[in-house]
């Protein structure tokens, strides 16, 4: 009999860090000591906490282990599942008191403050079991509006909730529901956009990696509910694990008769085929989407007839994000009450915020709405590292903007972060410290979107191309004076006149780092410098005679030949010669090379 | 799937063994020494008769393990934990001793007096 279980985690962060390797490690230790049939090796989805991955939990105790390596493995079986000693060396070390016992993982600064809703399962469950989604209430939500509630009622429900689309812009869940539903019968489909596509987002990723049952669970009370037999997800095919446990998942529910015909016994049939995304950007906007799943070039056509009326192949259909899935058998099972009870009054419920860039706690976090910017970044993230100062916080990625410090206590909801000039998105949230050039950041997200930009329409295909020009001029030092007014003009035109979401947000970035930061814009306009010392043709690499001892190392890592020298003497830069690379700078002992 | 009776089978069945992932479970807990000296002794086989009696029951109970507590001489050592109860050691344990001591003390609640450490000692 089983009497431990380790959970190994198994997402997309930690498998590139080599959990893999681990688990086959793990099993044929466990074998080597004859444990194999009392301890289980569990592969779940992400845990969150990305930075110290690879990750893994021993249950009973709750022994969180973080950064383990295959040479550690032995010693954690012969020590912990053997003897029952806990291996401290590899413990989290937030879980452990001053008195050296373990505490619960629950009451870390990462996870204290956090509510996993959405990511209930996710780190919890092996996501290719169904039996493990079952063990935890699934599929019981989808009983419960086959065998006890109309569809009317379904809706009612969710409309009640105040459930709002979480791939950013936060359309009532239940109100399109209701629009698909008033359809005349006939086919219809439900959608799942699991086309994440905004640079340093991975909440939809772990959560169809880590539960992706509860998608499908979700699909279907969908498809009950607007009256459709069919659904698709369309998922990118750069998330290779996800598709597997998607497949896998639709298999089982297949096999359990959960999806197919007559479910639970009654006369409603439901199917779910994946159809794969190439990771073109523009088709996680919803038409373009659906033009892609028809088998047609990614493009968006404009907006009405919304998809509630003419969508997939020109039928009805509903088309929500992986998060926004992943509430719905919650919402069912806990009633729509319990769920109101929990964020704003606007914006019930919680999201999940892909936590990166400049934090400690790099990973994946869940918090009621209108927790604040400061409690995610000083309390769930563990702030910003070496010391250095919070300068903004990006969220909504290309189409989103960047929140400055002196709005870090704005509660999180989306009319909050509009106000603020930003938006919900789908969840990324990337911390700058005061090392980043906002101007920079601006040009890295219009170059995403010139990239991006599929050119059906004109304001978004040559707009955001003359943005881009005008930011690369720039930060190369090239700026005229009237350079912010033009581009404001332009991000204006192009927010009024773009065919879909992604053109009419494009200019997002470079409106909200003008909006706070224009003293950086007018830096590197007028002064031809850049404050944050990143932009290269803004900045020198120089020599401090005083503090240089010749002792010739920079010259020799130099890889142009642009410092000179002799030995025991103050060497200098040749600056027609430097490429700015900073090797120099990061391999003087003495900091006499410096950057200005 | 007909039926939510036969979903909630489904559930039940694999809920089994799932409760060993709640880290904050407050139930009875039985701990076996199993340092070197305990497992010389033979803690190995009394951990397994204890984990599979109490699975064969259905008992809400954790089984874990722990270091050398100090007794080497009367290893195996069970330790048991009921909450608000004080511990219980038993001593010198053997599988079929383990299973009586599920039987009697865990399902029965009654303390199996010749196990224990105080009357070895005697």
């Amino acid at each position: 009999m089983v009497r431990s279980h380790i959970l190994v985690c198994g997402g997309t962060g930690c498998t590139s860090s080599n959990s893999p390797a681990i688990i086959q490690a793990l099993n044929e230790q466990l074998e080597k000591s004859g444990l194999s049939e009392e301890v289980k090796v569990v592969r779940t989805g992400c845990f969150g906490l990305c930075a110290l991955g690879p990750i893994m939990i021993v249950y009973p105790e709750g022994t969180f282990y973080s950064r383990v390596q295959v040479d550690d493995i032995p010693e954690i079986v012969e020590e912990h599942l053997l003897k029952g000693r806990i291996v401290t060396r590899l413990v989290y070390d937030e879980t452990v008191q001053p008195n050296g016992e373990v505490s619960s993982l629950d009451d870390t600064g990462f996870y204290k403050k956090q509510m996993r809703v959405a990511l209930r399962n996710c780190g919890v469950i092996d996501p290719e079991n169904i039996n493990e989604y079952i063990a935890y209430d699934g599929y019981q939500a989808l009983g419960k509006v086959l065998t006890q509630m109309t569809p009317e009622q379904v809706i009612e429900e969710i409309k009640a909730s105040g459930l709002r689309g979480r791939g950013g812009a936060g359309f009532p869940t239940g109100t399109k529901w209701a629009f698909a539903a008033a359809q005349p019968k006939g086919q219809k489909y439900v959608c799942c956009n699991a086309d994440e596509g905004d640079p340093g987002a991975f909440m939809d990723r772990s959560v169809l990696e880590g539960d992706p049952h509860a998608v499908l669970e979700a699909m279907a009370i969908a498809g009950y509910a607007i009256g459709a037999d069919k659904g698709f997800i369309y998922v990118r095919a750069e998330y290779p694990i996800a598709v597997h446990r998607l497949e896998i998942a639709i298999k089982q529910a297949r096999e359990l008769g959960l999806l197919g015909n007559n479910i639970f016994g009654t006369d409603f049939s439901f199917d779910v085929e994946l159809r794969l995304g190439a990771g073109a950007f523009v088709c996680g906007e919803e038409t373009a989407l659906m033009t892609s799943v028809e088998g047609n070039r990614g493009e968006p056509r404009p907006r009405p007839p919304f998809p509630a009326v003419k969508g997939l192949f020109g039928k009805p259909t509903v088309l929500n994000n992986v998060e926004t899935y992943a509430n719905i058998p919650r919402i069912i099972l806990l009633g729509a009450d319990w769920f109101r009870s929990i964020g704003t009054e606007k914006s019930p419920g919680t999201k999940v915020f892909a936590l990166g860039g400049k934090i400690t706690n790099t990973g994946l976090v869940e918090v009621p709405m209108g927790t604040t910017l400061r409690e995610i970044v000083e309390e769930i993230g563990g702030g910003i590292p070496n010391g250095k100062k919070f300068k903004a916080a990006q969220t909504g990625g290309p189409s989103g903007g960047c929140i400055p410090a002196k709005h870090l206590d704005v509660p999180i909801d989306y009319e909050n972060l509009s106000a603020i000039g930003s938006m919900m998105g789908s969840g990324g949230l990337i911390v700058m410290d005061e090392d980043s050039c906002m101007v920079d950041i601006a040009r890295f997200f219009l170059e995403f979107t010139v990239d991006e930009s599929c050119g059906k329409c004109t304001p978004c295909r040559i707009g955001t191309k003359r943005l881009l020009e005008m930011l690369d001029r720039i930060v190369e030092g090239k700026g005229k004076p009237g350079d912010i007014e033009k581009m404001e003009e332009l991000c204006y035109y192009i927010k009024e006149n773009a065919l879909c979401g992604l053109g009419q947000t494009a200019p997002n970035p470079v409106l909200s780092t003008i909006r706070y930061f224009r003293d950086e814009y007018e830096a590197h306009i007028y002064q031809k410098t850049c404050p944050a010392k990143v932009c290269k043709s803004l900045l020198q690499y120089n020599i401090r005679p005083e503090k240089c001892t010749g002792c010739t190392l920079c010259s020799r890592v130099c890889p142009v030949g642009a410092i000179t020298g002799t030995v025991k003497n103050p060497h200098t830069i040749n600056h027609d010669k430097c490429i700015k690379c900073g090797a120099c700078m990061e391999k003087c002992r003495f900091g006499a090379i410096v950057k200005e | 799937m007909k039926s939510l009776e036969e979903l909630m089978a489904i559930r039940e069945k694999a809920r089994q063994g799932m409760g060993i992932r709640n880290d904050k479970f407050e139930g009875t807990r039985v701990v076996v020494g199993m340092a070197t000296c305990g497992i010389a002794a033979g803690a190995r086989p009394v951990l397994q008769a204890l984990v599979d009696e109490i699975a064969k029951e259905n008992l809400d109970i954790q089984v874990g393990q722990t270091g050398c507590i100090g007794i080497c001489q009367y290893e195996p050592v069970v330790e048991v934990f009921e909450p608000g109860k004080e511990k219980v050691t038993y001593v010198k344990m053997t599988p079929e001793k383990a299973i009586r001591v599920v039987h009697k003390h865990l399902i029965g609640g009654e303390v199996v007096q010749e196990y224990t450490i105080g009357q070895a000692r005697k």
